[in-house]
């Protein structure tokens, strides 16, 4: 049971990390100076760093290494107790703090819907509506070939 | 031997000051930003960012925007950068299979679930320069239909029946061979050979790829798949104790099917190649694969007579900024080298009209 428990909690954060690690840190600002945010301290200085994105021979088969990409990290401890980590490509050393920040909130019973209501809610709503965009933009370049028979007449 | 000469500083100072002079152009014409450089000119970003190794469209766009638009020098820059900051860790292998498509084609079928998307392409394009873009202007909005469906890979339909060999299956045992971290060693397995590939020159692919396609070192290679598209990225954060996704990057895949293989004890079945690289990066990938394929001689008990399948000639000579390093040192002082090459030179030859009985000439420069 309590199993279970941590990992409903675990697809929650994960599915709030990946939100917001879509988004502008811009955006995410924007949407938090809606909420009265909780006192919390630094556990890591936003910090840059790199991570070495691995593919797949074939797509599919064992992995090989196909270059790096810039990070952005952080750590935060609310006064509660929650702990909080944030991740995303990048520079953005503030959007890094923040993830962590909503990260901290979505794993508190007090706080965990209004970050839903006021953060993540909104910032899953605009990337959804960009991705169909994109979608439907790429859709409207799909062709049927036909394939001229060779050698009649 | 290039020795180390001093003097010139001050020389050295006002050729960089000239050189930033030269870069901005004239001041009378508006100073070119990082996010045009990102916006407009991104296959060249994309360009910088696959063979300089690192995903960062705004440090790629900087590179092109310092380097003047030399794209080796930009390489260049982007590599030395790389090497300031540290390394957090590896991504989990990516699944293109999820990729958020923007254009896919097969060459082999047309008719493949999902169907055939070309999204933003040069193809079917006349390559007529088009006057229109002298002038600022906005494009027409683009067209939109009903959102894309699911899109497999066009080798995982060929592998349900068996007709295309499997990808090397994962090794847990084995560690991802990673030319950054250790010296290069032949013979080099897939995973090295396609790293080198991912960060190699695309111009020496293409053109090592084009010679298998003449003949040197035949694959008969069909394009089965490119796509294009945003694929998600997570990184296995210790301190989180979970996979945490680190957001989305912009990558091509090429699928080459290559001539079939089979033994006495194996069916035959389609071989293949692959290609990956950042961004859109569709000469970079097909070349990729081609070369990719072209390597597995050795694998596939093939006769090695080509350039594109000596895995030590194409990996020492593939990347661009080993290459430029070691042909652009030649500009540097070789004073010292080149004054006892002279004086040897001169030794040989009075040493030359002796034998020869004859009055040696005077030397010029003596």
């Amino acid at each position: 049971m309590g199993a279970t428990v941590e990992d409903a909690i675990r697809v929650q954060r994960k599915a709030a990390m990946s939100v917001l690690a879509h988004a502008d840190g811009d955006a995410i600002a924007r949407c938090l100076g809606a909420i009265d945010l909780p006192a919390h301290t630094d556990l890591r200085e936003p910090e840059n760093g790199l991570v070495m994105v691995r593919g797949r021979i074939g797509g599919d088969g064992a992995p090989f290494n196909l270059g790096e990409a810039t990070v952005s990290r952080a750590a935060v401890r609310l006064a509660t107790g929650e702990v909080g980590f944030g991740y995303t490509l990048g520079r953005d050393l503030e959007k890094a703090r923040m993830i962590a920040l909503c990260d901290a909130m979505v794993q508190s019973r007090a706080l965990a819907d209004s970050v839903e209501a006021k953060v993540l809610a909104p910032l899953r709503a605009a990337m959804l509506a960009d991705r169909a965009r994109k979608s439907a933009e790429a859709a409207a370049t799909r062709v049927d070939f036909y394939t001229m028979v060779r050698g009649e007449g | 031997m290039y020795v180390a000469v001093k003097g010139g500083e001050r020389a050295i100072e006002n050729a960089h000051r000239l050189l930033a002079h030269e870069r901005r152009g004239d001041r009378e014409v508006a100073e070119i930003s990082l996010p045009q450089i990102a916006e407009q000119l991104s296959l060249g970003v994309d360009r910088v960012m696959t063979e300089g190794s690192l995903y960062d469209r705004e440090l790629a766009a900087l590179a092109i925007k310092q380097a003047r638009g030399d794209l080796i020098e930009a390489i260049f820059l982007v590599r030395a950068f790389r090497a300031t900051l540290p390394r957090f860790g590896a991504t989990e292998p990516v699944d293109t299979g999820t990729m958020q498509v923007r254009r896919r084609i097969s060459s082999t079928f047309k008719d493949i679930p999902g169907g055939q998307v070309l999204g933003p392409t040069f193809d079917y394009t006349h390559r007529l320069l088009d006057p229109q873009l002298a002038e600022v202007g906005a494009p027409d909005a683009p067209a939109a239909s009903e959102p894309l469906t699911a899109m497999p890979r066009v080798t995982d339909i060929l592998g349900r029946d068996g007709l295309i060999e499997p990808s090397p299956e994962v090794d847990a045992d084995a560690a991802v061979g990673d030319l950054t971290r250790e010296p290069l060693n032949f013979p080099a397995e897939r995973d090295l050979r396609l790293q080198n590939l991912a960060r190699a020159d695309e111009g020496f692919l293409l053109a090592l790829g084009y010679s298998t396609q003449r003949g040197y070192g035949r694959t008969h290679p069909f394009a089965g798949e490119i796509r294009f598209g945003e694929v998600e990225v997570e990184f296995l954060a210790e301190d989180a104790g979970f996979a945490v996704p680190l957001g989305a990057i912009a990558m091509t895949e090429c699928q080459m099917v290559n001539q079939f293989k089979g033994s006495a004890t194996e069916a035959p079945c389609f071989t293949r190649g692959y290609g990956l690289a950042f961004g859109q990066s569709e000469r970079k990938t097909m070349s990729m694969a081609l070369v990719d394929r072209s390597l597995r001689a050795r694998e596939l008990a093939e006769e090695i007579k080509a350039p594109a399948q000596d895995e030590e000639f194409v990996m020492s000579h593939s990347d661009n900024v080993q290459a430029t390093g070691f042909v652009e040192h030649l500009k540097l002082p070789h004073y010292v080298d080149f004054q006892s090459e002279l004086g040897l030179l001169r030794k040989l030859r009075a040493e030359f009209f002796t034998a020869a009985g004859a009055e040696p000439l005077k030397e010029a420069a003596e």
